[in-house]
């Protein structure tokens, strides 16, 4: 498929809801997609298909119906494998979403393999689901939480890890591929590659990432990788964690339950194989099912289309928004560092006050601190203003968010 | 059914601009602090309090444009008010005040925080000085209950 606004245009018949008016009659102008995205037929589809024709759970009955079903769910763990490029299918394990994931990593491997007067590395970028589940087990297991902190272009200070690493007491580092706020992309491989020389494990948030680049894990290097299903076209409730096997295989399992188990005694019990030693209970069949249809469709367009599309909007928007008096934009405005993501502020009007002038016009943005008060800390700001694009959005939308600023001008007597 | 331009009339922008009460009161009598998790809106309320009545009342924070509206109209009717009826101000002397009343959910919190932050310092001085008052109890459900 071509990489053209109108090639990606095509794609918004796929997507119902963006068919839909809202409030006084406005087509919808969705653009929170850091947030959730909107699903397009295939994935709708599918999630009907298999509760119509297929539904029955999964893993053990011999009945046709289960079979069918066990087959397609374990059909997205494989579509998985090959998009983001994992040879071993035993180290997906399906989680609720990322926040889930890291709080496994944080309670299956960190409860036992952290100590009194260990660190743990994360960022000032940081998502509060990178932040709160360490402070947890900081707390609990009297180790450190340390920073890395972010420069005046939203970039992170690697120098801050050197001096952390150094101390020799760094037991993982974590931090997000690209910030939900900033949208900067981080540079993982120089992370990586310093961790890796201190002996010192790495986890990925990649929620932000997966959904609009290639990502490929075997280049990454790092130890744990997290993402969700619904950042990416997929259904709500279903996300990823991928674990390095030789370190999944020192881990307890996070839910006790049915479907981890090999044998059940009335004291003692042995584990499943992986990676169903992780997947207590039945599981979220259908949105398993449907965030394997997300990656079918993904796939179809192409990862490196979908950034082309992004840097696109996103250089277009950087620019028109660039051109309003009183308005600004927040982090690197590198493209090649950046993902589609634009916190700004405007004047000194709230970004609450933004956003509900604009939803006027049927213009969906956030407002807020994203979840990231770290980062506003950091930033010296109460909360910003957040536009995030995706595959179906186009400049002509960005257009009708450039236009509505005049409004939240007129009302705000800038 | 809320338009925006209902809601951003003349009186809020004006409130929010320049909000009356805006500031700090060194030598309060009681003092509380709230904010919005969901999205950062932050006040604090100074009062002094003399003879049971609200002899001055002071608010700073950060917040939207509904809520420093609020904050300013708020702090301007308890003002002189005793503290038996700054008990009694009712979300919808707030909102009634500057058109409000059909605010959508997510907003109403912006509106009520500085009134939820009134009601807990009412809270927190009765209950350093009423200490065995049965209305500490009833006063605290009512806190709780505000929106």
């Amino acid at each position: 498929m071509q990489s053209t606004d109108s090639s990606f245009e095509n794609l918004r018949k796929d997507f119902p809801i963006l068919k839909r008016t809202v409030r006084d009659n406005k087509p919808l102008v969705y653009l929170d997609n850091a947030s959730t995205t909107q699903k397009p037929n295939q994935v709708i589809d599918s999630i009907t298909d298999y509760y119509q024709n297929h539904n029955a759970n999964i893993h053990r009955a011999v009945y046709a119906l289960a079979e069918e079903a066990t087959e397609a769910y374990e059909a997205t763990r494989d579509k998985i494998a090959s998009f983001i490029n994992i040879q071993d299918r035993q180290e997906i394990i399906f989680v609720r979403g990322t926040t889930e994931a890291i709080n496994l990593v944080a309670y299956a491997w960190g409860r036992s393999h952290i100590k009194e007067g260990d660190i743990i590395v994360t960022t000032e970028y940081e998502h509060h689901s990178n932040i709160v589940p360490w402070q947890l087990l900081t707390q609990e297991k009297k180790a450190k939480l340390e920073y890395i902190g972010v420069d005046d272009d939203g970039e992170l200070i690697l120098d801050d890890l050197d001096k952390i690493l150094a101390t020799g007491k760094v037991k993982l580092v974590t931090f997000s591929l690209m910030s939900n706020v900033l949208g900067t992309i981080t540079d993982s491989k120089k992370i990586i590659e310093k961790c890796k020389a201190a002996g010192v494990p790495t986890l990925i948030d990649g929620a932000q990432a997966v959904p609009h680049m290639k990502v490929d894990l075997e280049k990454l290097g790092c130890d744990f990788f997290a993402f969700s299903g619904h950042k990416m076209l997929g259904p709500t409730g279903i996300g990823v964690l991928w674990v390095r096997k030789s370190i999944l295989e020192t881990m307890n399992p996070f839910h006790g339950g049915g479907d981890m188990i090999r044998e059940v005694h009335k004291y003692e019990t042995t584990w499943n194989d992986l990676p169903y030693k992780f997947e207590a209970g039945t599981p979220n069949i259908a949105d398993v099912v449907g965030f394997g249809a997300a990656i079918d469709y993904l796939t179809k367009i192409g990862m490196d289309n979908v950034r082309k599309h992004e840097i696109e909007l996103t250089t277009y928007a950087i620019e028109k928004l660039s051109n309003v008096k009183g308005l600004h934009i927040y982090g690197t405005k590198d493209i090649s560092k950046r993902g589609g993501v634009i916190s700004f502020n405007f004047a000194d009007v709230h970004p609450h006050d933004v956003a509900q002038i604009i939803d006027g016009e049927g213009i969906a943005i956030r407002s807020g601190h994203h979840c990231a008060q770290v980062l506003m800390e950091r930033l010296n700001v109460a909360a910003t203003s957040r536009a995030s694009f995706y595959i179906y959005n186009t400049k002509s939308e960005i257009d009708v968010l450039v236009n509505s600023l005049n409004i939240v001008a007129k009302v705000f007597k800038l | 059914m809320t338009g925006t331009a209902d809601i951003y009339h003349e009186m809020i922008i004006d409130y929010s601009r320049n909000p009356i009460n805006f500031g700090e009161i060194k030598d309060h009598d009681v003092t509380f602090h709230d904010s919005n998790p969901l999205c950062g809106d932050s006040i604090d309320i100074d009062m002094k309090i003399d003879d049971n009545k609200v002899t001055d009342i002071k608010f700073h924070g950060n917040g939207c444009a509904i809520c420093m509206a609020c904050s300013s109209v708020l702090t301007e009717i308890t003002k002189g008010k005793t503290l038996d009826e700054v008990r009694k101000i009712d979300k919808n002397d707030i909102l009634g005040e500057l058109g409000l009343e059909h605010l959508q959910a997510v907003r109403i919190k912006c509106a009520l925080l500085s009134l939820k932050v009134v009601k807990s310092a009412l809270y927190t001085y009765m209950g350093e000085h009423l200490n065995d008052s049965p209305d500490v109890d009833k006063l605290k459900e009512e806190a709780a209950n505000l929106y």
